[in-house]
């Protein structure tokens, strides 16, 4: 390009920037730096900047986010608050009371949000009956991922129920074989736990225990089986569970060290990096039981003066929850689409599973938020049962005094 | 010097050789226990990522491969841009620099006030100023970024600078007090009598002996500038993030596939100005430390 | 003109001093009255009295993180500072390598905890690290597993704290040494004294400030250590190896609980409070006679 044609186009965006009314202007905080996340969410820049917009990256990466609301809360304080933010859960709600949130009601009403997205999953978008968030994808947490040469070998079929799954894991550590790849970080300890729960207690169970946070049911009976359960599996770890990434443990699941994981589909992204095919080098399915736990990440916007970055958010809330977007970045991410309409024909089996299982789960009324990923409560009560069921599994505590220490620990934490 | 060397005679030479190997042997083993960490990084950073996933962490690579140093430098992504860690690279120099210079000259300044120009309540007010020294970072977080929001400099270099002036100069006074401490007051009163005045005593007769200990400060605020996260990553916004918020990014993925050899090659690229300050300057911050900033 | 000549070392320390009085006194008078609100997501200022205190007390993980604190406290800063003055004696004993072997045991205080820790993970890792190499080595029934242990994790950051701070340490005591009188040592010498009854009974109580540089540099590591527990066991197993930073961090940033965090950071501010204070009226008395 010569001296004269970089003059001439500079010239002449320069002219179309001043024609336009608004120049959307976006500065968006988000946590996902790795190689799939970021280019997951390098499509919807490139659509926002198709569309006129100037895309402003302010990623900030661990600890599942924890360091992005450090970030997040000193922006605010300092009244330098970001466009738009990679929020999910009740938190959404909990910044909208600090007054802090735009309303996006407008671009919602437009795209008819209302009509395409599950009534529960709209429900943590909405504050107060305005719009405040826009969701991008639903991770279903409650997956068991399994190496099927190991399960074929020793003729064991993906688990329906939790007896199942412990024969299995028995017959699986007579064989020599780690039964359950975990990694022991609180959170993946939480993840397993709320799966145990939903599927021994069943929705109606789990939402009371762990949405509601209904003493009754936090100190049952079912809930002390919740904590055996847990027991159980902790022998069915491998001696070097502590602190391990949840990628090496679906690692040990892929080359065949252990045979189940229990993770989010994030954990599939693992395996098809590695070149391995749902159905026939490993296999996706629920938990035992009923129900759909889901991982919902959305974007909040927040209140920001200027008509640029006003005009940025709405285009920003329109492209997230827009078909294109919507496909290309779940394909790209392991999650589904959160609107029921778009087309599946590019998504694996399991993806296809997981949409089935939503749409089902939403009619039945057991479409339920996850707890250990932040949907289901407050931050300082998710950690307050964090706490004990991370202190439970590793340690020898009883049943008993588990689901006393979650109730003083729960009372503690409102 | 302590010269311990000249061994009495008590001891045989058979003994004082078995002695010297038996340091030598010690010196050694500590000398791994310390180069451990690097090593698996080094090691680590050179591999390829199949030979990561299959292969032992404690071992050296199969084959060498620099691709890891590359991507970590100018192609992991960092969030929607993949052109690692060379933008941030200069936001850390240009954040580190003046932040290491205005608090080193802020502590010399205070430093000789405290150790040479007593004046009532002065050592009172030293006490309160090191008592900052001790503050744990995360409490200040919050009322800070109000502050940077008031004075108007939230989310910029000077913001971040400013943020690591105020609660670096609680050491640098420190350092600065214990070395002036140890210069004869008679050196001040004579040359008051001479009729020089408060800068004049400082820059012609202070400063020109101050060489070690500004070296030892400099690279302990170096060090603690360059390294910081908690500040960098609270007080910056798109665009001056610092090279530590980048490597986070880069290490710190949740539910992404982890590049080991990416990250350990991006942690070493980050630390290498901190590596060089202490090789290259290593030897005179012993012989900074030596000259009396720390007599106390 | 007068005026100004007399009170430019006042003008001087004044920026300073003003701002320690805002940015840490002010700050900390801050989030003592923080620590009296129901502050959640963002700060509120309305007082309920002292029930984040209550919450505190009756929190188990806050009992694990302040024994934590005690154990690591100790340990890290006794560990560290016996290792840094065997190390300094060592490399005194006129060593050929000196400046080499210096560099290798400062270098880790260049390093920041972000990935060092990863590197720490690994090696602590039975099945990765130390353990399996050995076992690799032939000794099948070595074990090392700390790290996966809830009683013995806390020790695992001990290892890789001394690890990160014992060289800057070993360089405070070898400037010590270099620095005392050497016709003391050469007299002692001449009277048949032995080496290392030279080094107990004349030169290391005479480094006795030395000691005392190192323990506030020390006890400051140890009570702000965070990057070290986060990066090496992230609090784990379970919340074993937690630290009042860790928790205040945990309380302010992960789980929205501001009054919370501001509580246990007023109880951790009371424990450097005791620390401190003593070691600045000793260090401020004793000189200046």
């Amino acid at each position: 390009m010569n001296m004269k044609t970089i003059l001439a186009t500079s010239v002449a965006s320069f002219c179309m920037a001043g024609a336009a009314l608004a120049e959307p202007q976006a500065e968006v905080l988000h946590w996902w730096t790795s190689g799939g996340e970021a280019r997951a969410v390098a499509v919807l820049q490139q659509e926002f900047a198709s569309r006129g917009g100037e895309w402003t990256d302010m990623p900030v990466a661990g600890g599942g986010g924890d360091a992005a609301m450090t970030a997040l809360r000193a922006r605010v304080l300092s009244g330098n608050a970001p466009t738009a933010v990679q929020l999910k859960g009740p938190a959404i709600q909990e910044w909208y009371a600090e007054g802090v949130l735009a309303d996006i009601s407008d671009v919602a009403e437009a795209e008819g949000w209302a009509d395409i997205l599950p009534a529960s999953i709209a429900g943590h978008m909405q504050c107060e009956g305005t719009w405040c968030a826009a969701p991008v994808n639903v991770h279903r947490v409650d997956w068991v991922w399994a190496n099927k040469a190991i399960l074929d070998e020793h003729g064991i079929a993906m688990p329906t129920t939790w007896d199942e799954f412990n024969a299995a894991a028995d017959k699986l550590q007579a064989a020599g074989i780690t039964p359950l790849a975990h990694g022991g970080q609180a959170w993946q300890d939480a993840t397993v736990f709320e799966t145990v729960v939903l599927g021994l207690g069943g929705p109606d169970f789990f939402r009371s225990a762990l949405i509601d946070l209904d003493m009754d049911a936090l100190t049952s009976d079912t809930m002390k089986a919740a904590f055996d359960q847990m027991r159980t599996m902790r022998g069915y770890v491998d001696a070097n569970f502590s602190g391990r990434d949840w990628n090496l443990a679906t690692a040990m699941v892929m080359n065949g060290e252990a045979a189940f994981q229990i993770m989010g589909d994030w954990a599939k992204g693992e395996f098809l990096a590695a070149g391995q095919v749902p159905g026939e080098d490993f296999l996706c399915g629920s938990t035992p039981g009923d129900g759909y736990l889901y991982n919902v990440d959305s974007f909040a916007m927040f209140e920001v003066d200027g008509e640029d970055a006003q005009a940025g958010q709405a285009l920003l809330a329109e492209l997230i929850v827009g078909q294109n977007f919507q496909k290309v970045f779940n394909l790209n991410k392991g999650s589904i689409p959160v609107r029921s309409d778009v087309s599946l024909d590019e998504f694996d089996s399991c993806a296809v599973t997981s949409s089935n299982d939503m749409a089902a789960t939403s009619e039945a009324g057991s479409l339920l938020p996850s707890y250990a990923h932040g949907m289901a409560l407050r931050g300082a009560q998710a950690g307050a049962i964090t706490d004990v069921v991370t202190a439970h599994f590793n340690s020898d505590m009883s049943s008993d005094d588990a689901v006393q220490m979650l109730a003083d620990a729960v009372a503690n934490s409102m | 010097m302590t010269d311990t060397s000249y061994a009495p005679p008590t001891q045989s030479r058979g003994l004082k050789i078995a002695l010297r190997w038996g340091l030598y042997l010690m010196l050694g083993v500590f000398a791994v226990w310390y180069l451990l960490p690097l090593f698996v990084m080094l090691t680590t950073s050179l591999k390829s990522l199949e030979e990561i996933r299959t292969g032992s962490l404690i071992a050296l690579p199969r084959e060498v491969t620099f691709d890891a140093w590359r991507t970590a430098w100018s192609g992991a992504c960092t969030g929607i841009q993949c052109e690692g860690l060379q933008p941030y690279f200069w936001n850390s120099v240009m954040l580190a620099v003046p932040a290491v210079m205005i608090s080193t000259v802020l502590g010399a300044m205070n430093g000789y006030v405290v150790a040479q120009w007593q004046f009532r309540g002065a050592n009172i007010i030293f006490a309160l100023m090191l008592f900052g020294c001790f503050i744990p970072f995360q409490v200040v977080l919050l009322p800070m970024a109000r502050t940077l929001g008031i004075l108007n400099i939230a989310g910029s270099i000077p913001g971040l600078i400013f943020v690591h002036v105020v609660y670096g100069i609680g050491f640098t006074t420190l350092f600065f007090r214990n070395y002036y401490v140890t210069i004869p007051a008679e050196l001040t009163k004579a040359a008051k009598i001479d009729g020089a005045g408060f800068f004049r005593i400082f820059w012609s007769i202070f400063l020109p002996l101050s060489l070690p200990i500004i070296v030892v400060t400099v690279i302990w605020q170096f060090t603690q500038i360059w390294n910081d996260f908690l500040f960098g990553v609270s007080f910056s916004q798109a665009g001056t993030q610092p090279i530590t918020v980048a490597l986070n990014n880069i290490v710190n993925s949740t539910t992404g596939v982890k590049a080991y050899n990416v990250d350990m090659a991006a942690a070493i690229i980050a630390a290498l100005p901190t590596l060089l300050v202490y090789v290259v300057a290593g030897k005179y911050f012993i012989r900074g430390l030596t000259a009396g900033s720390v007599k106390g | 003109m007068q005026w100004l000549e007399r009170h430019v070392p006042k003008l001087v320390l004044a920026p300073s001093f003003i701002a320690a009085l805002l940015f840490v006194y002010g700050f900390i008078g801050w989030t003592a009255w923080v620590s009296f609100t129901r502050s959640r997501l963002l700060p509120n200022y309305d007082l309920v009295g002292t029930i984040q205190y209550e919450r505190l007390f009756a929190s188990p993980r806050w009992e694990v993180a302040l024994n934590n604190l005690f154990v690591f406290g100790v340990l890290f800063i006794g560990v560290a500072m016996l290792l840094g003055l065997l190390l300094a004696i060592f490399l005194d004993q006129k060593i050929r390598t000196e400046g080499v072997l210096r560099t290798i045991y400062l270098y880790p205080m260049a390093l920041s905890l972000i990935v060092t820790g990863t590197a720490w993970k690994w090696m602590l890792n039975p099945g990765l690290g130390l353990e399996s190499m050995v076992r690799g080595w032939g000794f099948e029934t070595f074990s090392f597993t700390w790290i996966t242990d809830p009683d013995m994790a806390i020790y695992t950051v001990v290892i890789a704290g001394v690890w990160q701070a014992s060289g800057f340490v070993m360089a405070l005591f070898l400037a010590g040494l270099r620095s005392v009188d050497g016709e003391i040592i050469k007299a002692a010498q001449v009277d048949g004294i032995p080496t290392h009854r030279i080094y107990t009974a004349i030169i290391i109580p005479s480094m006795a400030p030395i000691f005392l540089s190192a323990f506030i540099v020390l006890s400051h590591l140890a009570i702000k250590s965070f990057d070290l527990v986060i990066a090496l066991t992230g609090g784990g197993p379970g919340y074993a190896t937690d630290l009042p930073a860790t928790y205040m961090y945990a309380m302010a940033f992960s789980r929205g609980d501001i009054g919370q965090a501001a509580s246990s950071a007023m109880i951790m501010m009371m424990i450097v409070f005791a620390i401190v204070v003593p070691y600045l009226y000793s260090e401020l008395r004793a000189k200046h006679d």
